[in-house]
């Protein structure tokens, strides 16, 4: 099976639709060969005679990235992004924190101005890719089954499929979980992680590697701080102790308090 | 669990490799492995497990190296291993830390038996 976006496993194909598609597979055109029924017969009848001091045993040096591939997949869609001057943002965050809204609001915000476009990865449903749909701007739909994370051969599918604009900002709105999609770059220019005020500030201690990762932290839902224990100035703090270099904004994508700074932010991207 | 997909592209080298060089039967594959790298080193070894049916490396033994973490104050270029906290230098008191060790995602070597 295909190990980097799992397509080859048996009930659990990588699904990727615009909204309102119902043939799920057409785009599924991979044909790296799968070798599903190798026949492995084990006849090397290994006759247990020969004394074991094992001559022909050899140490080999390969000191080779696990995550090669997937990096090389990473680079090959960045200069694609380049090349056509589009902006990918990667945002990250645990299930429920508020990518989708604070997409829709981000959008209604920019859209006069910029061309954009999204990609929408979920483990199953069509409902986030139905919501940015619904704001008129080009969406696909990742739908990765049991997979926790968005890799670079899905955003090369995906990018294929959505062929997003010339000097557009592209929104990738990862699968919601704090650990497993910061090992995967996708190619993009920038990664966010965004945090709400309900879930703790202690977040940045706890999964360190996806802020260490990240150029950018929101935290979202800043309406609901009167209701909550949530302590602002250690939360940034932990956030900025973990990677120095993080850019923060606190907002609400529900009220749109805050949300001007990061318009901002968005506005002067520039690929 | 990103942890399989790690595993299938540990398979995937590994076996690559051992064919390269001829190999009849890999003996031990070596991986370094941060403790940064958001690695479950269970879940790893379980994902192994399931990721070697089949292939090769049926009976191999992973020695998984745990990499410590290990950062250097950009400030005044002190290294020390950070806390829980990820608190600031203790030469400086600076917050400017910049990991040089622990996010480690590597096959390091085989051993195998070669064919005759
Ligand atoms: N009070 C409040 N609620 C918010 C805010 N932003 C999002 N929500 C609510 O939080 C819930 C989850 O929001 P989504 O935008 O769907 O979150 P998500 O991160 O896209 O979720 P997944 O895609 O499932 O991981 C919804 O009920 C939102 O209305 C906010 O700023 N304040
Ligand atoms: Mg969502
Ligand atoms: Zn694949
Ligand atoms: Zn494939
Ligand atoms: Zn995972
Ligand atoms: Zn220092």
């Amino acid at each position: 099976m295909c190990d980097t976006c799992g397509c080859g496993q048996e009930g659990n194909p990588v699904r990727i639709s615009r909204p309102g598609e119902t043939d799920l597979h057409q785009d599924h055109s991979h044909n790296h060969d799968h070798d599903q029924n190798n026949s492995h017969t084990h006849d090397s009848v290994h006759s247990h005679d020969h004394s074991h001091d094992h001559p022909h045993q050899k140490m080999i040096r390969i000191e080779e990235d696990i995550l090669g591939k997937n990096n090389l997949l990473a680079s090959r869609n960045s200069g694609f992004f380049e090349a056509k001057d589009i902006v990918a943002l990667n945002l990250m965050s645990s299930p429920g924190s508020g990518k989708t809204t604070l997409l829709e609001r981000t959008i209604e915000a920019v859209k006069e101005s910029r061309k954009l476009a999204v990609i929408e990865g979920d483990q199953q449903t069509m409902n986030d890719a139905e919501r940015i749909h619904r704001t008129g701007v080009p969406v696909v739909q990742i739908n990765t089954g049991n997979g926790c994370h968005l890799d670079a051969e899905m955003i090369h599918r995906a990018v294929k499929k959505l062929d997003p604009p010339q000097e557009s900002i592209l929104f990738i709105e990862n699968v919601g979980n704090l650990v497993c999609p910061s090992l995967f770059e996708l190619g993009e220019k920038s990664r966010i992680v965004i945090i709400s005020v309900t879930e703790g500030d202690d977040k940045p201690l706890k999964y360190p590697t996806m802020f260490q990762q990240a150029q950018v932290c929101i935290i979202n839902k800043i309406d609901l701080l009167p209701y909550v224990d949530f302590n602002m100035e250690k939360a940034r703090e932990n956030a900025l102790a973990v990677n120095p270099k993080l850019e923060l904004f606190e907002l609400s994508a529900k009220t749109g308090e805050g949300m001007d700074h990061w318009i901002q932010w968005i506005l002067t991207r520039e690929p | 669990m990103h942890e399989l997909s790690i595993a299938m592209s540990i398979v995937d080298i590994a076996s690559r490799k051992a064919d390269e060089a001829s190999a009849e039967k890999v003996t031990l594959v070596e991986l370094d492995i941060g403790i940064m790298s958001g690695i479950e080193f269970i879940s790893l070894e379980f994902a192994l497990s399931v990721a070697v049916k089949d292939s090769i490396l049926e009976g191999t033994r992973f020695k998984i190296n745990r990499i410590e973490p290990l950062c250097e104050c950009s400030s005044c270029n002190h290294l020390y291993t950070p806390g829980q906290d990820f608190g600031a230098c203790p030469e400086c008191g600076k917050q400017e830390i910049e990991f040089i060790r622990g996010k480690e995602l590597q096959i390091k070597s085989l051993l195998i038996d070669q064919k005759e």
